[in-house]
């Protein structure tokens, strides 16, 4: 593939990029590769084709993209600024590393607080309390709904004077404590990330009352027979026989918050003054400047700062059955 | 037998994936576009435009026998995005229009997505060009020696004006003892007239959607227009001047005024231009600052609102009071598209005094061509004598770094909320024109 503009040594580069992500591919199955086993890669080609097509590929030319700058209309140059963006990025962009934090500070809140109430309401819905399947689709309705529409609902129970929130505190006498939830750079970046656990915490409900479920009961009975009490059974049975759920579910919260979007562009924008600017209203604004190499380059770096954490949750995961 | 089976089943797993690339990367096949050739496609965002701009088409249909189909995909952003990754894939229609500033309009020009429409405007002595208001052509004109290389010409077709100041709830000021005929002139009259307001009326003073950066630069460069000047302005966006220097202080500091004074509806930093006209139309504020497109706006949220036109406050004496200004909305005819005489014909005809007049009425706009002014809504006339203080930052000779603008709005958004003082704002966006010049003088 040979991209108009750039010099020979320059296409050699992305070259050995490209040949660097696809070469290691088949190496990755390690073992011995045997008659069945083939018959196995072969039944698995297409979802491996899908994979190579719509996941690695993509990722290539966003990596390859981000070593140009390009200012994003077909037919206009790219200049190959090989690694300068990605210098850019670590040496003088403030505003992203600000960003990063912003998302880590949500993710943060989402995996203690929000998973928090999420076992604590699975907790209490996987005893056979009556109505539980109607709390269970209650607790599932606010992830199944749009972002947007959540964020621009949550903008008018926010809004100021006379937002759902603020008369209910006038109502109650704490006049002072009225404000303008979204618009004031001491209470934003909480209040979205209220919004966003309150929409986001129906999946780890649904995800922790399937792992609860599977524990058996005769655990809990024998626990019960050798006098174990509600909290030893908690601590000694259901924590260390959940520890592959909550890994999973952390996984997902920190991938999901991370990438944290539709209720800060319904709901702030990444305002007020950057106050809840994030990886990805970074990445979009970048776009908007036409710098679709350096946007790009956000999007690598990001993605490699998601990959390492999930990484090194699954490293702490295995550690944690271990022992 | 075995084998048979297998082969079987690979190719049940690769036949859909084939089909599904095959369809998916191939042409639409000629039968499909055939009857699609002849119309004419037109692009727009104005989706309170739409019926207009469909009848338009119609009624143009029946005149001449070209077909016109009009589209509309909102919001701007969601237009903008589009327009660009149809670009990428050369689908675009044979009329769109351009979002964004003039770079964004050089670079489609430059890929041969727009067409020059300079020998179609001069035809018959100019008959065309004379129709338009001066100003209106300007923001669709590249000069000689323009600094992104395009060469000076008419590339695209205004269908309205647009004029951007302050607007005034004309009930709150009388409530408040104001005369609503008189409002405030100078800054020190508005400041005055707002903490009146606030104190007979209980309400705020101004919104408007400073949650979207533009409207931000827009005020600050009323200001700026007003205590520097243009020559002042070109230079610091040449480099030749600091945001340092004293009169760039001076208008980061009428915003810090504003602020002390409690001029801003709380949370106007997030609000956006939609949510500011709600507010303004609901009568929450007794001042906003908006566009001409809010007569229509304001009338559709609330029939009853008694509002009147102002011009930005007086700063200075030094120089006059601005209003940015010029073309609002303008189309572009697809320099790829086999139908573009066929698409230019249809923009000549919108651009026809009938049609002008129905856009006028129907949806209050600030008519492009000359001859449409006994038409105008009274509110509306208060944004065409704006016309007068009419400038644009896009229509000067060098264009301020992106990076700046978006670090001295988010500057001006910070002393807002009181977190930056203006010098501390003043140093920050110099800082990021020093490094951007660095980075030009290197490129």
């Amino acid at each position: 593939m040979w991209i108009p503009g750039i010099g020979f040594k320059k296409q050699a580069i992305l070259k050995v990029g490209r040949l660097a992500i696809f070469l290691p591919l088949p190496f990755v199955y390690r073992e011995k590769v045997s008659m069945s086993s083939l018959w196995n890669f072969l039944f698995i080609l297409p979802a491996l084709l899908l994979f190579l097509v719509f996941g690695v590929y993509p990722f290539y030319k966003v990596f390859q993209l981000s070593l140009m700058e390009w200012e994003g209309l077909k037919g206009l140059p790219m200049t190959f600024v090989g690694f300068r963006n990605f210098w850019e990025i670590f040496t003088s962009d403030k505003m992203w590393w600000i960003s990063m934090l912003h998302a880590g500070w949500i993710t943060f809140l989402a995996l203690t607080l929000q998973n928090g109430v999420a076992l604590i309401l699975a907790l209490m819905c996987a005893r056979d309390i009556r109505g539980g399947h109607v709390y269970r689709v209650i607790f599932y309705i606010p992830p199944v709904l749009s972002g947007i529409v959540i964020g621009l609902v949550w903008s008018l129970i926010y809004s100021y004077p006379d937002g759902v929130l603020n008369t209910i505190l006038v109502k109650l006498g704490l006049e002072s404590w009225t404000r303008p939830w979204l618009g004031d750079p001491k209470t934003a970046l909480n209040a979205v990330a209220f919004v966003h656990m309150w929409k986001g915490f129906g999946w780890g409900f649904v995800i922790l009352l399937a792992g609860l479920q599977n524990i058996p009961q005769q655990i809990y009975e024998a626990a019960k027979v050798d006098g174990a009490n509600a909290w030893q059974r908690f601590i000694y049975i259901t924590v260390p026989m959940m520890i592959p759920v909550f890994v999973l579910v952390a996984i997902l919260t920190i991938l999901g918050t991370m990438q944290i979007y539709d209720i800060i562009a319904a709901t702030t924008n990444g305002g007020p003054t950057g106050h809840t600017e994030v990886p990805v209203t970074q990445i979009l604004s970048w776009m908007g400047r036409r710098r679709f190499g350096y946007a790009a380059a956000e999007g690598v770096v990001f993605g490699i700062i998601l990959l390492l954490s999930a990484r090194v949750l699954f490293m702490v995961s295995r550690k944690l059955r271990q022992d | 037998m075995k084998r048979g089976f297998v082969r079987g089943v690979v190719l049940m797993c690769l036949f859909p994936l084939l089909a599904f690339f095959v369809s998916g990367c191939s042409r639409v096949s000629s039968s499909q576009t055939a009857p699609q050739d002849e119309v004419v496609t037109m692009w727009h965002w104005l989706s309170d435009k739409e019926d207009l701009l469909e009848s338009l088409a119609e009624q143009f249909t029946k005149e001449t026998g070209i077909k016109v189909k009009v589209d509309v995909f909102g919001p701007t952003e969601t237009y903008k995005q589009k327009v660009i990754a149809s670009a990428q894939t050369n689908v675009l229609p044979d009329i769109f229009g351009v979002l964004g500033d003039k770079k964004d309009f050089a670079n489609f020009i430059k890929v041969g997505y727009v067409k020059d429409l300079t020998p179609y405007f001069e035809q018959n002595d100019g008959e065309w060009l004379h129709r338009f208001y001066p100003d209106a052509i300007k923001t669709v004109s590249f000069s000689k020696d323009n600094e992104y290389g395009i060469k000076p010409g008419i590339y695209g077709v205004p269908l309205d004006m647009v004029t951007i100041q302050f607007v005034y709830n004309k009930d709150i000021l009388k409530q408040a003892g104001l005369d609503p005929e008189k409002p405030p002139q100078t800054m020190e009259e508005f400041l005055k007239a707002v903490k009146t307001i606030k104190e007979k009326v209980g309400v705020d003073g101004l919104v408007t959607g400073f949650g979207e950066l533009w409207l931000v630069e827009c005020m600050a460069s009323n200001f700026a227009w007003n205590i520097m000047g243009e020559e002042k302005m070109i230079a610091t966006y040449r480099g030749e001047v600091k945001y340092t220097d004293p009169d760039w202080v001076r208008v980061f500091e009428v915003f810090d005024k504003m602020r002390k004074a409690g001029v801003f509806i709380p949370g106007i930093v997030i609000k956006s231009n939609k949510e500011a006209e709600r507010d303004f139309a609901r009568g929450k504020t007794a001042f906003a600052f908006n566009g001409s497109w809010c007569v229509n706006v304001y009338k559709h949220m609330n029939s009853n609102l008694h509002f009147g036109t102002m011009l930005p406050p007086k700063i200075s004496d030094a120089n006059p009071v601005g209003v940015w200004g010029g073309a609002g909305t303008f189309f572009v005819v697809n320099g790829k598209s086999p139908r573009a005489e066929k698409a230019i014909e249809f923009l000549k005809w919108l651009t026809e005094k009938d049609q002008q007049v129905r856009f006028v009425r129907d949806a209050n706009s600030l008519p492009a061509v000359k001859g449409c002014e006994e038409f105008l809504a009274p509110e509306v006339r208060g944004f065409l004598k704006a016309m007068n203080f009419m400038y644009h930052p896009r229509n000067f000779p060098v264009q301020e770094d992106p990076l700046v603008v978006d670090t001295f709005c988010r500057g001006i958004q910070g002393i807002i909320v009181g977190e930056k003082t203006p010098k501390d704002v003043a140093e920050e966006v110099q800082r990021v024109k020093d490094k951007q010049l660095k980075k030009r003088a290197r490129r």
